[in-house]
């Protein structure tokens, strides 16, 4: 490794050749402030457009201040990263960014984590001198995102996120000048657009320009409503997150105390979506098991791989650009939208409520589950199975809101019959977690014996993609992951080419899976505290006593009091569905 | 879909699996999920967006494409050589340049409003040119512009609805002698003056 010396603010750094200002700074905890650059360090993605300027440094022998993010270090510089002149132009600059932009803070839902209001308060800003026209952008509202441009900054950080990590290419630069802003082609909607709502744009959004539909609101409303019965499931990823908000380390798992939240709130059932992933597992893990026996006893009508489709971001995608290969996912549902159906139907008899008096709440690290719950294949007769679905971070503001003090709640436990979960639900937070633990189920259900080792320590990791070959008694049966959309489309493209080697391929929408899925609290660029939100899902998985879905016993009951069999006639009424071909159509006349 | 006239991976993949186009696989066939009867034609309206385009126009797009290699990097060659064909760059047009590319439509978007030379509106049959040069400005040009868009209620980039005129500007066109000056099509019109603008539109009445 090549290094370099230079000297930042009087001190003396080595570091190694390449390496841009800004990091050597970091390097000696000199913090200089940014506003359009952002790095997930490990994962190879990074912004540097250079654009804002907010991040200069005066360098010797230079005449102009330069970007520090965007200005590589070399042998000898001498950097000052917070002389008068620079951090006079850091408020200037600041001043003309925010001159026109709304003064919208007090109802903004950004308020409190902006990067362009603590810049406003680091400076000291306390006037805007330059009194000019505003840009007046009309808001765009889909299932999941509000578009409101006239916060938009133009970082472009969103644009990179779906362009270049997700290749979906929803999002571009688009006119000049004033009327510059990030939009979909032809400035349609985003509801028109190629869009997933993987929701990764508004992770990395620095300002209230990109940010989640609330639906806390409808909420709040249903839990005022004595008429209803009100049940609320958590997905696996939010436990190893939600304690950011109140202040804990990354990677604190918090179930218990968010159970008692979540209690405190007035939900009268709270639940479980791993007791969902599980079932997940079971009917997924079957279908994989069908596939692969008729495919191995010569049947050509059947198709391998089987891919994974709970990730609903995942499941935009392949029908936005693959509406070729709708036959290749598994059709199992996702665990959310089967959680909603047993609640909606099993639950719902056996505490004798009605349907339409049940509201059924979902906490979710996700954005794309906003938009699934809403699709109208998950409704009966207008009534949606998933009323509502909070993100992570709307349920932190709730509990705030609420003045519940989070550090000092008791650990309860999950309500039962839909709380009960495995440690393999609990990894469905994690890339690989889900094939883990449909590897778990499907080798004991195709060997008939006892799975010794219940870790395969082969698919964890971080790597966008994975590959491993796992052995079933004698069959090898090749596994893929990919997590971001810029590798599952690689891996599709084989499928597409009828050269993929994979027998089952997971797929998650979201860098890291769903723990870093855009609906969790903000992750600034640090991919460590991904690694350890990875970690307390699996340390959760270790801690439970049992770890494989199909021994879950709150599931063995239900296919004995009502599903009958995993893959059966009810199961394949309440807990798959179908896809569809959402692809934008060129009619060639 | 595009791809069909694409000689793209969607049909390799067919030509391999001939199996491709039946529907489902046999496990959900005999056994079909409630969702797919609920999933209404509506739903699938609104996220489907259908444009026109015919095969010839696709097929010629789709040749300046490849006469680039279909490198991504040609973006802006590919629109101003597909511009030139087509006149204008509606939004198909775009769309065939994207798939032919396979870049985003959004970013081909973002490049041609970008630059002012690619225009989403087809020219009138009378395109109306502005001169804007320094010479043409000091006599009096702006006060031209002003009252071509008066008379004809379009802006500058616009075409009239019955697609007669289009209003643009041009930087110097050589004739700064006659400054300030107005082309119509190929007709140079010199030393206009607001007062005469009535008077050239009138040229072009229709019988
Ligand atoms: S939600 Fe995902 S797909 Fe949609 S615009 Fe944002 S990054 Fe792109
Ligand atoms: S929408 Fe947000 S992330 Fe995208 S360019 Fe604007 S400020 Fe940056
Ligand atoms: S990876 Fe998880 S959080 Fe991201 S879109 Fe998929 S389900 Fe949602
Ligand atoms: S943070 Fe460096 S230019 Fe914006």
């Amino acid at each position: 490794m090549e290094t370099i010396k230079l000297t930042i603010d009087n001190k003396i750094v080595e570091v190694e050749k390449g390496t841009t200002v800004l990091n050597a700074a970091k390097q000696i905890g000199i913090d200089i402030p940014t506003l359009c650059h952002f790095e997930l360090c490990d994962m190879g993605i990074e912004n540097k457009p250079g654009g804002c300027r907010v991040c200069v440094v005066e360098i010797d022998g230079r005449r102009n201040l330069a970007p520090s993010c965007a200005t590589e270090a070399t042998e000898g510089m001498v950097v000052q990263t917070h002389s008068i002149r620079v951090m006079n132009a850091r408020r200037t600059i600041t001043k003309l960014i925010i001159s026109d932009h709304p003064f919208d803070c007090l109802v903004c839902a950004k308020s409190g984590s902006c990067e362009l209001q603590a810049l406003a308060t680091k400076f000291g800003i306390r006037e805007i001198p330059y009194q000019g026209e505003k840009s007046t952008y009309r808001k765009d509202t889909s299932p999941s995102i509000i578009r409101d441009v006239d916060k938009c900054i133009m970082c472009r950080r969103c644009e990179m996120m779906c362009n270049e990590v997700q290749t979906v290419g929803a999002l571009s630069a688009v006119n000049r000048g004033f009327k510059a802003v990030v939009a979909p082609a032809f400035e349609m909607d985003l509801e028109k657009s190629p869009c997933t709502y993987c929701g990764q744009c508004v992770s990395v959004c620095p300002t209230g320009a990109l940010t989640e539909v609330d639906h806390t609101i409808s909420v709040i409303r249903a839990l005022s409503d004595k008429t209803k019965t009100v049940v609320v499931q958590t997905a696996p990823a939010v436990r190893a997150a939600l304690g950011e908000e109140f202040g804990l380390e990354p990677g604190t798992s918090v179930t218990g105390k968010m159970v008692s939240a979540l209690r405190r709130l007035g939900f009268k059932y709270v639940f479980d979506t791993d007791f969902a992933a599980d079932l997940t597992i079971m009917e997924e893990g079957t279908e994989l098991l069908q596939r692969l026996k008729k495919h191995l006893s010569g049947d050509s009508d059947v198709k391998l791989p089987i891919l994974t489709s709970c990730c609903p971001g995942w499941v935009n995608f392949f029908e936005h650009n693959f509406p070729d290969l709708l036959d290749v996912p598994s059709t199992a549902k996702s665990p959310q939208q089967m959680f909603g159906a047993i609640a909606k139907s099993y639950f719902a008899e056996k505490i004798g409520v009605k349907r339409e008096d049940m509201v059924v709440v979902s906490v979710m690290p996700c954005l794309a589950k906003k938009y699934e719950c809403q699709r109208d294949e998950f409704k009966v007769n207008g009534n949606p199975d998933v009323d509502f679905s909070l993100s992570t971070r709307e349920l932190a503001a709730f509990i705030k809101q609420a003045n519940i003090d989070f550090m000092d709640l008791p650990d309860e436990d999950f309500d039962n019959p839909m709380g009960e979960s495995t440690g393999a639900g609990v990894i469905f937070g994690n890339t690989g977690g889900v094939i883990e633990a449909a590897c778990r189920t499907a080798y004991e259900l195709h060997t008939g014996k006892k799975l010794e080792k219940v870790e395969f320590e082969v698919l964890r990791g971080m790597d966008g993609i994975r590959s491993a070959t796992i052995d079933f008694d004698g069959l090898p049966l090749n596994i893929g992951i990919a997590h971001g959309l810029a590798n599952a489309r690689k891996l599709l493209d084989d499928v597409r080419a009828g050269i993929s080697k994979y027998h089952a391929i997971e797929i998650m929408a979201c860098p890291g899976g769903c723990i870093g899925g855009g609906g969790q609290p903000f992750h600034h660029g640090h991919s460590e505290i991904l690694k350890k939100r990875a970690e307390a899902l699996y340390a959760e998985d270790a801690g439970k006593p049992i770890r494989k879905s199909h021994e879950n016993p709150f599931i063995i009951q239900l296919y004995d009091e009502y599903l009958d069999r995993p893959c059966g006639h009810r199961s394949h009424e309440l807990l798959h569905t179908a896809y569809f071909d959402k692809s934008q159509e060129v009619v060639i006349e | 879909m595009i791809s069909k006239i694409l000689t793209d991976t969607a049909q390799t993949r067919s030509a391999k699996n001939p199996e491709t186009k039946k529907s489902g696989d046999p496990v959900t066939q005999e056994l079909k999920p409630a969702a797919i009867n609920s999933f209404s034609a509506a739903e699938k309206d609104k996220t489907k967006v259908k444009i026109k385009l015919s095969e010839d126009k696709a097929h010629k797009i789709l040749e300046i494409c490849a006469s680039y290699n279909n490198d991504p990097g040609e973006l802006i060659n590919v629109l101003h050589e597909t511009q030139g064909e087509f006149g204008y760059l509606p939004a198909e047009v775009q769309e065939v340049v994207a798939q032919g590319l396979g870049v985003s439509t959004a970013q081909v978007y973002g490049v041609v409003t970008f630059y002012s030379y690619f225009t989403m509106i087809p020219k009138g049959r009378f395109p109306i040119s502005i001169c804007t040069g320094t010479a043409c400005y000091v006599r009096g040009a702006e006060k031209v512009l002003e009252e071509f868009k008066r008379e004809l209620n379009i802006g500058v980039g616009e075409t009239t609805e019955d697609g007669k005129f289009s209003i643009n500007c041009l930087r110097c066109v050589g004739a700064c002698g006659l400054a300030p000056v107005v082309l119509v099509g190929e007709k140079v019109y010199g030393r206009v003056s607001p007062e005469s603008v009535k008077t050239i539109l009138a040229n072009y009445e229709e019988k």
